[in-house]
């Protein structure tokens, strides 16, 4: 190699070190736009009535998102109860048994199971839930989202299992009580707050999906709470709204992505604050 | 036990059973619920909570499965009537029954790559300003959160700030470059989607940066080596197959996005000319026309652009995983 002189070696060094820093700012610039953007448009639009009424007609002006509001929580509750205690479970399993074909086949699935375009797993709970029920529901939606967070609970309750020390089970087994009690009552609870995080990660992951509800949700005008009809969401109403050529529509859907960012965002920044001070650790 | 138990509650039981009192059947109610009681309270017995435990483990095995079988039974008419001429064909006619994937496949290659190439000027140095420079301390805890916010931000709104913020400076640039100036299109898609996937190659980078032993770095730097020179001849080198599996990584997470790029590729389903022309992905091209397939045939073939971009995204995230694991971090 050819020696260069030390100048321009300690040169270059400084211009690499400038290009990198530069770089790695302007990577997060996009994240400042996005919420400067959102905030500046949303925020506006943000009122009680905003809040707490159902959408109007093309035409008129006002009208809110009360029913994609509720159409979100009921379907973050269908899909938590469909996903948590299998999750849990199987974050069990993956955490007691670390070793064999089958354990290795399943961690295999669930990471398969992550990385699944949310658009099949649309396809998938149109197949199986759509097309038997015959008409689009809530239920469809909640187990398209459910199919979502599995992985991300399962993956949290292992993670956090595995950190729960074995003595802790020794004690409590040597105390006479039970397998199935040790592992439900003592080493369970030891890292509730480690699942607890997952469980509200993936409720964040989830909350602002739209790909997966577009042809289960489907969306709807109306406030609904039966879990068998459509229901509107957050996303799907920013999606329909945004794509819309009327300005009023696009007004509500800048109003409901500041509601959707704050409530994803705070989920993110509450999770990661109550790690921070409820960590699990021994 | 379990019999000493049964027995106590039975004697505790107190049926409201007035109507059934001389039938054989409160008999076998007050037995079915003491030993469903009685389960109830001493818990599972060990070898019943175990087969609960493999049950939910194997529930996940099934459910891929499921998937796998469910895509390929319902893309089956699909499959069966155009073969493998489904992915040669470049015209998608839904009117006239014909079903080619070209378009899409083409289309949601170019964005891919594009928006992988783009992002991999912004995420590698990331890593390395994450990795090398600045490991520890307020500005690194900064930036990183605020990556790992960015992974946090709904791809309808990414669509919609793309829409609204991006759209028209693309069309402007459309118009100095004198190309027709549709705004939304490849180009445009490709730009939103690789903010998107920053975060994903970028944090694994971040984590193979830190690898690097430091004797090896000090090594070089003993030898008069600048910290640049360190980064290129021994980091780099070092880290290289887990800074690509993170970039394949991010890429399997391109392939299957669909909001963002639904709303600003232009939903064409013409074979893609140039990188400014508007197009398809074959996310894109799902999530536009599912609702509106008429016919058998129609959702079929939809269907089957699913099971590609299933097939597609697995084998990559195999891949990405197998190599993250050899390089002993935690994905």
């Amino acid at each position: 190699m050819r020696e260069l002189p030390v100048r321009r070696r300690i040169l270059a060094d400084h211009l690499f070190k400038g290009i990198i820093v530069l770089l790695s700012f302007a990577c997060i610039l996009p994240m400042f736009f996005i919420l400067f953007f959102i905030a500046n448009k949303g925020v506006s639009v943000i009122n009680w009535e905003f809040l707490t009424q159902l959408p109007k007609p093309v035409g008129e002006v006002g009208g809110g998102i009360l029913n994609a509001i509720l159409g979100t929580l009921i379907l973050i509750a269908v899909a938590t109860l469909l996903s948590v205690p299998i999750g849990v479970l199987a974050g069990i399993f993956l955490s007691e048994y670390k070793k064999g074909r089958l354990v290795y086949f399943v961690r295999l699935s669930i990471e398969i199971l992550q990385g699944i375009p949310s658009i099949v797993i649309g396809i998938i709970a149109y197949v199986w839930i759509v097309v038997r029920v015959g008409s689009f529901s809530a239920l469809s939606g909640g187990v398209a989202l459910a199919m979502m967070m599995l992985p991300i609970i399962i993956t949290a309750a292992e993670e956090t299992l595995k950190l729960i020390p074995d003595s802790l089970r020794e004690a409590s087994l040597a105390l006479g009580v039970s397998y199935p009690r040790t592992m439900l009552r003592v080493v369970l609870p030891a890292g509730l707050s480690g699942i607890l995080t997952g469980i509200l990660l993936s409720v964040a992951r989830v909350a602002g999906e739209t790909a997966p509800l577009l042809f289960t949700a489907f969306g709807s005008p109306f406030l609904n709470v039966n879990i068998l009809k459509p229901v509107n969401t957050l996303p799907l109403m920013i999606f329909n709204y945004a794509t819309s050529p009327y300005p009023e529509w696009h007004r509500l859907a800048w109003g409901a992505s500041f509601v959707l960012i704050v409530f994803v965002l705070g989920v993110n920044l509450f999770t990661k604050l109550v790690t921070r001070r409820w960590k699990v650790q021994f | 036990m379990l019999e000493q138990d049964t027995k106590d509650i039975s004697i505790e039981l107190e049926y409201p059973m007035g109507m059934l009192k001389d039938s054989g059947t409160a008999d076998f109610l007050t037995k079915v619920h003491a030993r469903v009681k009685a389960r109830w309270k001493s818990g599972f017995s060990e070898s019943s909570f175990r087969k609960v435990l493999y049950a939910a483990g194997i529930c996940m095995l099934v459910l891929l499965v499921a998937i796998f079988l469910s895509l390929v039974i319902a893309a089956f008419p699909a499959i069966r009537r155009f073969g493998l001429g489904f992915f040669s064909g470049t015209t998608w006619d839904p009117v006239k029954g014909e079903f080619g994937a070209l378009p899409f496949a083409v289309g949601t290659l170019i964005v891919s790559f594009l928006a992988l190439i783009i992002s991999v000027f912004l995420s590698i140095p990331t890593s390395i300003f994450l990795g090398e420079y600045f490991k520890t301390g307020a500005l690194s805890t900064f930036i990183k959160s605020v990556i790992e916010l960015l992974a946090g931000i709904p791809s309808v709104i990414y669509g919609f700030c793309g829409l609204f913020l991006l759209v028209p400076a693309v069309r402007a640039l459309e118009v100095e470059l004198n190309v027709p100036p549709y705004g939304v299109g490849i180009f445009t898609s490709a730009l939103v989607l690789s903010v998107m996937i920053i975060p994903y190659s970028a944090a694994i980078g971040r984590e193979v940066i830190g690898l690097v032993p430091s004797d090896l770095k000090e090594a070089a730097l003993s030898l008069g080596a600048t910290r640049f020179e360190v980064i290129r001849k021994v980091i780099l080198p070092y880290a290289r197959s887990g800074i690509f599996a993170g970039i394949l990584l991010s890429l399997g997470r391109a392939l299957g996005e669909t909001m963002a790029v639904t709303m600003v590729i232009g939903n064409s389903n013409i074979l893609p000319m140039s990188i400014f022309s508007p197009g398809n992905s074959l996310a894109s091209a799902i999530a536009n026309e599912f609702t509106e397939a008429t016919g058998h045939l129609y959702l079929a073939s939809l269907i089957e652009l699913g099971l590609v971009l299933f097939i597609v995204t697995t084998v990559i995230n195999v891949l990405g995983k197998v190599i993250v694991r050899q390089m002993g971090v935690g994905g």
